[in-house]
């Protein structure tokens, strides 16, 4: 569990970039921060594993304060995915980088081995096993540093921005693969600007403007309020966009999801049809 | 990295950062001529206070005060190395004249980096690259010089993502003996270097793309010219090279140690 209370952050050149933010993460929930370029979204998932300490306020990680807990330490729970593959890959080998944080976590060789081999073929790279990192494409380079974080199998999962430069192929497998991190009853918090990604995944999103949480709730309520979201800078998912537009007709405005709004427009068919 | 603080420009407007380029140059270099030429304590210290007023009229203090304390660390070794020899190197003896000499050398480097400081608090990239061009050096040096000045705070702000992107990998930078620190720092090194070189590929196209090199012969919109400020700075350079030079070779300069 993840429990932030009232905290502020500010950088050296005086930006407040946090401003009295207080945030409970269950363990086992989908949580999506969303929020302009700017607005704290990175400055806040950095405290999740200390690599950022409040100026002020209390964050606690598994009831553990992250002020007086090394990253190393926090990190073994909390796992963080940095936006820009290429600033963790160094290795020779991406078998050779996966096991670099193992390593570091102090794990057996023999299960390291056992491990290596589970995250790549989670992340379909086996093939790449023994091929240098900087060979791989952007997509591929992403899912590397993917595989090098889950390997050590821990309990929060931070990914930040996970779906840049990713074709709607992998987009749908991360989206697939965070719903079997839900099975296991995993934490994920993902920061990203994809609306479209966001409503075809319905977590809980929490939407922040300047160093503030302006609203925290169900995706669907969140996703499909115009005002809010405008604040923002963000815009609704397109069938948000469409049924928002159709509302005056007595159409339901909070649909964010495909298959719902399927459903709402075949019925409405029926009922004409029946007429 | 807050080293590299205190040598990146901000616009400010002041007397100092109006003043040519050029001459600060040679300011800073006469400054640094000066401060090899002297290994007592006294002109050293003059020739620190020299520059406080330099930085109090470029209103760049904080930042300045920051580049000094970037160079503490570097500071206190090369007093502690210069004791530590001259202790051991004079049969275990420390006495006073060791210690002042050493307290010298390290005030020497501080004057250094601080009169290097304001040279680059006060003088904009631009107008760097502009004063290379007019010292007749190829455009394309003083290009590559100017852009390697400007991607100094760059690739420190990256160099810090990439500690925290190693550091959530369990990384612990302060572990372990001297040689296991050092190799710590490979997983951080090399992300830097491939992402620097990179970049600078990144560079090479964007340029090329906007037609860079494509007239053998460049003109400038701004051209430098000197003032009176210039012309003001030339003499006083001029005069502490004199100065110092008259009191080098003229003048007995005494230790602290035998003034108290």
């Amino acid at each position: 569990m993840i429990e932030a209370k009232d905290i502020y952050y500010s950088y050296s050149n005086k930006v407040e970039a946090l401003r009295g933010i207080s945030l409970t993460i269950q363990d086992g929930e989908f949580v999506a921060i969303m929020g302009q370029n700017g607005a704290g979204k990175s400055t806040l998932i950095k405290h999740f594993n200390g690599l950022i300490k409040p100026s002020k306020g209390t964050v606690r990680v598994d009831g553990l304060e992250t002020t007086k807990s090394s990253v190393a330490s926090l990190a073994r729970n909390v796992g963080f995915v940095f936006q820009n593959p290429d600033h963790q890959l160094f290795s020779e080998t991406v078998e050779e980088e996966i096991a670099f944080a193992l390593k570091n976590f102090g794990f057996k060789p023999e299960v390291i081995e056992q491990r290596v081999t589970w995250a790549l073929n989670l992340l379909s790279l086996t093939q790449y096993r023994k091929t240098s990192p900087f060979l791989l494409s952007g997509g591929e380079r992403k899912r590397v540093a993917l595989a090098s974080v889950l390997a050590w199998d821990p309990s929060t999962l931070v990914l930040d921005e996970p779906t840049i430069g990713q074709d709607h192929e992998q987009k749908e497998k991360l989206r697939q693969f965070i719903i079997q991190m839900q099975t296991q009853k995993k934490t994920v918090v993902i920061v990203t600007h994809d609306v479209e990604f966001v409503a075809e995944c319905n977590p809980r999103v929490v939407l922040m403007k300047e160093g503030k949480i302006v609203a925290d709730g169900v995706g669907k309520e969140i996703l499909t309020d115009p005002a809010l979201l405008e604040l923002s800078s963000i815009v609704l998912p397109q069938i948000a966009q469409v049924f928002t537009k159709l509302s005056l007709l007595g159409f339901p405005k909070d649909v964010i999801d495909i298959y719902e709004a399927k459903q709402i427009i075949l019925k409405i068919k029926e009922s004409k049809q029946g007429r | 990295m807050s080293i590299f603080d205190g040598l990146r420009f901000r616009k400010v407007f002041s007397p100092i950062h109006n003043l040519d380029p050029r001459i600060k140059f040679i300011y800073v270099i006469a400054i640094f001529v000066v401060a090899i030429l002297f290994f007592q304590i006294i002109p050293l210290l003059i020739l620190f206070v020299m520059q406080v007023p330099f930085v109090l009229l470029a209103r760049v203090q904080r930042q300045w005060l920051r580049s000094l304390r970037g160079a503490a660390f570097l500071a206190t070794f090369i007093f502690v190395v210069n004791v530590g020899t001259t202790y051991f190197t004079s049969g275990y003896v420390l006495t006073a004249f060791n210690v002042e000499n050493a307290a010298a050398m390290t005030l020497r480097f501080v004057v250094l980096v601080e009169s290097f400081s304001v040279f680059f608090l006060t003088t904009s990239p631009d107008h760097l690259g502009l004063a290379l061009e007019e010292s007749r050096v190829p455009y394309e040096f003083a290009f590559a010089f100017t852009t390697a000045v400007r991607f100094v705070p760059v690739l420190a702000e990256e160099a810090q993502t990439i500690m925290d992107a190693q550091k959530a990998r369990g990384l612990e930078l302060e572990k372990g003996g001297l040689l296991k620190r050092i190799r710590n720092y490979v997983p951080v090194l090399i992300p830097l270097i491939v992402s620097a070189i990179r970049r600078s590929l990144e560079l090479a196209e964007a340029m090329e793309s906007r037609a860079w090199g494509a007239t053998k012969k460049r003109t400038n919109l701004y051209l430098l010219k000197l003032h009176k400020g210039d012309y003001a700075l030339l003499a006083i350079t001029v005069g502490i090279l004199l100065a110092a030079v008259y009191v080098h070779f003229f003048v007995p300069i005494p230790t602290i140690s035998q003034l108290l």
